[in-house]
C-alpha cells in the first residue's frame, strides 16, 4: 500500500514539473506585460519595476528561480495585487471554490447514486425511462445555459433568491451555484451507476444470493451496489475536472470571489505568478484525487492488486 | 465477418435465405440495427435540418449576421421583419444565429478531425509496436490526462489571441487523448488476427499494415466515439466564448450568443432562449446519434 502510494507520487512530480514548464513558457510567450496598464510607464520605471521583480534576467534564469520557489512552498508575489503573494490570494478565495465544489460533489453522489441505482432495478420500466431522459438532458444542457436561466427565472422574476454575489456565504445565496454545478454530474453520476448495476444485477454471485434467500433491499445494497459503484470511483478524477471548468463559468455569472474567477482575469492580465500559481494548485488536486480515486479502487474491488 | 447463425430447425423464409445466403457485412447489420433506434433516427433527422439550414440558412435571411440597425434595437420576436428578435445594436437574431450554428458545427467538425487524425495515429502506432514504445508512448497520453486542460486551453487562447484556426488546433490537441486509448486497445486485439499475418507474410511492411488492415478495421468504436466527441467540442468552444476568449465578435457561436443573451436576458429573453434552445437541440441529436451507433455497432448485449 505504502509503497503503491509512493510510486504514483514519484510519478506525479515530473507530470506536475511538466506542468510547471509548459504553463511558464506559455505564458511568457504571451505579448504584453503584467504593467501594461492604462497609463503607459516611463522606461526607467519600467525597468525598475522589472528589475524588482528580477524579470530584467534571461527567461531560463527566471526559470530557474521560479522552480526554486515552488520546491520551497513559494508561489511568489502577485504582479497586479501588489501587497498580496500568490499564497495569499490562494488562500483567501479557495473556500468559495471549495465550497461550491465539495457541496456539489456530495450532492451529486447521493442524488446520481440513487436516481441510477433506481432506474437500473426498474429497468425498462417509467422510472428508468423518466432518469435517463434526465440523465441525457442533463449532459446536454450545459451550465452556462442554466445558470443564466435560473437566475432569470427564479431570481430576477420570482425574486425567491439572490441573482448575485457571495454574502459571506450565506445559505440562499450558495443554492443556485449549487444546484447549477450539481445538475450535470447527477447525470453523469446516474447514468454510470445504472449501467454498473445493470450488469452486476445479472452477475453469478447476484443470483447466489437470492438462491440463498436473502432480502432484496440486502442484495442490493450490500453485494450489488459495492460493484457497481466501482466505474463510479474511477470517474472521480474527471469529475473533478468537470467541477473546476463549471466553477469557471458559475463564479462568473454569480459573480462570486472564487478562484475560478481569478484565473481568467489574472491570464488577460498577463499575472504570471498567479496564474502559475492556480495551475499548480489545479493540477496538484487533480492528481491527488486520481490517487484517491486508485486507492478507493483497490478497497472496493477485491480483484484490485496494488503493484 | 460472420453473417447470421442458423440454428438448425429454425423456420427460415426464403428471403432471409436468400440474404444470409450472400452473406451480410457487420455494418449492415449495424445499419440495419440503427435504422431501428427511433431516438438515432429522430437525431439525425434533426441533425440534418439543422445542418442544412446552417449550410444554406444565412442566404435566406433579410439581414446579414453582421448588419446593424439603429431602429431595431431590441427589436421582439416577429417585429420588423426579425422573425426572432434582433439585439442590442439592432442585428437580426435569426441570421446570427444560423452563423453561429455554422461556425459551432464547423468547429466541432474540423477540430474532431484533428484529434481523429492524431489520435488514430498515435493509438495505432502504439499498439501496433508494441514493446517500449507502447509503454512510453501510453504513458505520455496518462501524464496529458491528469492535466487541467481547461486552463492550458485558456493559456493558449491567450497567449496566442482569439482566432479560428487556433480554436481548430487546441480543442482537436486536446480531445484526441481518448482516441488514442481506444485505438490502442483495438490494435493490440487486431495485429494478432489471421489477415494481419497474412499480409505479413505476403511482404507488407508495417506501415502499409498499419494504413491498409489495422485503420479500416477499428473504424466502429473510432465513429462512435467521433459522434461523442463533436458535441463535446461545441461545448468547449463555447465554454471559451462564453469566457470571452473564443470566436471575436462581430462573427458569432453559439456560444457568444448565449453569452450575450446571457448579458441582456433582462430586456430581451429572446436573446438568451432561442441560442440557448438551439445548442441544447445541436447537442442531443449528436449524442442520441452516438448512443445509437453505439448499440449498433458494438452490441454489448442484443
Amino acid at each position: 500500500m505504502l509503497r503503491f502510494i509512493g510510486r504514483r507520487l514519484l510519478i506525479a512530480i515530473p507530470t506536475l514539473f511538466l506542468v510547471i514548464t509548459v504553463a511558464f513558457f506559455m505564458m511568457r510567450a504571451a505579448p504584453g506585460s503584467p504593467f501594461d496598464g492604462d497609463r503607459k510607464l516611463s522606461p526607467e520605471i519600467e525597468a525598475n519595476v522589472m528589475a524588482k521583480y528580477g524579470m530584467d534576467r534571461p527567461l531560463h534564469e527566471q526559470y530557474g528561480a521560479y522552480l526554486a520557489g515552488v520546491v520551497q512552498g513559494d508561489l511568489g508575489p502577485s504582479l497586479k495585487y501588489k501587497d498580496k503573494t500568490v499564497l495569499q490570494i490562494l488562500q483567501e478565495n479557495y473556500r468559495v471554490s471549495l465550497t461550491l465544489g465539495l457541496s456539489s460533489i456530495i450532492l451529486a453522489t447521493v442524488i446520481g447514486v440513487s436516481l441510477g441505482v433506481l432506474a437500473a432495478l426498474r429497468q425498462n420500466q417509467t422510472t428508468d425511462y423518466v432518469v435517463m431522459t434526465i440523465a441525457i438532458l442533463g449532459v446536454c444542457i450545459p451550465t452556462f445555459v442554466t445558470a443564466p436561466v435560473l437566475v432569470l427565472v427564479i431570481a430576477s422574476k420570482l425574486g425567491w433568491l439572490p441573482s448575485a454575489g457571495w454574502n459571506g456565504g450565506a445559505l440562499p445565496n450558495l443554492i443556485l451555484p449549487i444546484v447549477v454545478l450539481t445538475l450535470p454530474q447527477v447525470a453523469i453520476i446516474s447514468r454510470l451507476t445504472r449501467a454498473g448495476m445493470v450488469e452486476v444485477l445479472r452477475s453469478n454471485y447476484i443470483r447466489t444470493a437470492r438462491a440463498k434467500g436473502l432480502p432484496e433491499n440486502r442484495i442490493v445494497r450490500r453485494h450489488a451496489l459495492r460493484a457497481a459503484i466501482l466505474p463510479l470511483v474511477s470517474y472521480l478524477g474527471p469529475a473533478a475536472a468537470g467541477l473546476i471548468t463549471g466553477s469557471l463559468v458559475v463564479e462568473k455569472i454569480f459573480n462570486l470571489p472564487g478562484l475560478g474567477k481569478f484565473f481568467v482575469i489574472s491570464a488577460l492580465q498577463r499575472d504570471y505568478t498567479v496564474v502559475m500559481g492556480m495551475v499548480i494548485f489545479y493540477a496538484a488536486l487533480i492528481l491527488i484525487l486520481n490517487l484517491i480515486a486508485d486507492l478507493l479502487h483497490a478497497v472496493l474491488d477485491p480483484r484490485v492488486r496494488l503493484s | 465477418m460472420t453473417g447470421t447463425i442458423l440454428t438448425p430447425g429454425s423456420r427460415v423464409g426464403a428471403e432471409t435465405m436468400e440474404k444470409a445466403a450472400r452473406g451480410r457485412s457487420l455494418w449492415d447489420d449495424a445499419r440495419r440495427r440503427l435504422l431501428r433506434n427511433k431516438a438515432a433516427v429522430g437525431g439525425m433527422i434533426v441533425l440534418g435540418l439543422l445542418v442544412l439550414a446552417a449550410i444554406i440558412g444565412p442566404y435566406f435571411t433579410p439581414y446579414a449576421y453582421d448588419q446593424i440597425n439603429k431602429d431595431h434595437v431590441w427589436a421582439p420576436p416577429l417585429t420588423q421583419g426579425h422573425l426572432l428578435g434582433a439585439d442590442s445594436l439592432g442585428r437580426d437574431l435569426l441570421a446570427r444565429l444560423l452563423t453561429g450554428l455554422r461556425v459551432s458545427l464547423a468547429i466541432g467538425l474540423v477540430a474532431t478531425t484533428v484529434s481523429l487524425i492524431i489520435g488514430v495515429a498515435w493509438g495505432a502506432i502504439a499498439g501496433y509496436l508494441g514493446g517500449r514504445i507502447d509503454e512510453i508512448m501510453m504513458r505520455v497520453v496518462d501524464v496529458l490526462y491528469s492535466l487541467p486542460f481547461i486552463f492550458f486551453v485558456i493559456l493558449l487562447m491567450v497567449t496566442f489571441g482569439s482566432n479560428i484556426i487556433l480554436i481548430f488546433v487546441a480543442i482537436g490537441a486536446v480531445e484526441w487523448l481518448t482516441m488514442s486509448r481506444i485505438v490502442r486497445g483495438q490494435t493490440l486485439s487486431l495485429k494478432h488476427k489471421e489477415f494481419v499475418e497474412a499480409a505479413r507474410a505476403a511482404g507488407l511492411g508495417d506501415g502499409g499494415i498499419i494504413a491498409k488492415h489495422i485503420i479500416p478495421n477499428l473504424l466502429g468504436p473510432v465513429v462512435v466515439y467521433v459522434t461523442l466527441t463533436i458535441p463535446a467540442v461545441i461545448l468547449a468552444e463555447s465554454f471559451l466564448s462564453f469566457l470571452g476568449l473564443g470566436v471575436q465578435p462581430p462573427m458569432a457561436s453559439l456560444g457568444t450568443l448565449i453569452a450575450n443573451g446571457a448579458q441582456d436576458m433582462e430586456l430581451a429573453w429572446w436573446l438568451l432562449v432561442f441560442p440557448s434552445l438551439t445548442m441544447v437541440v445541436t447537442l442531443m441529436s449528436f449524442n442520441f446519434i452516438g448512443d445509437g451507433l453505439r448499440d449498433a455497432i458494438d452490441p454489448k448485449d442484443r
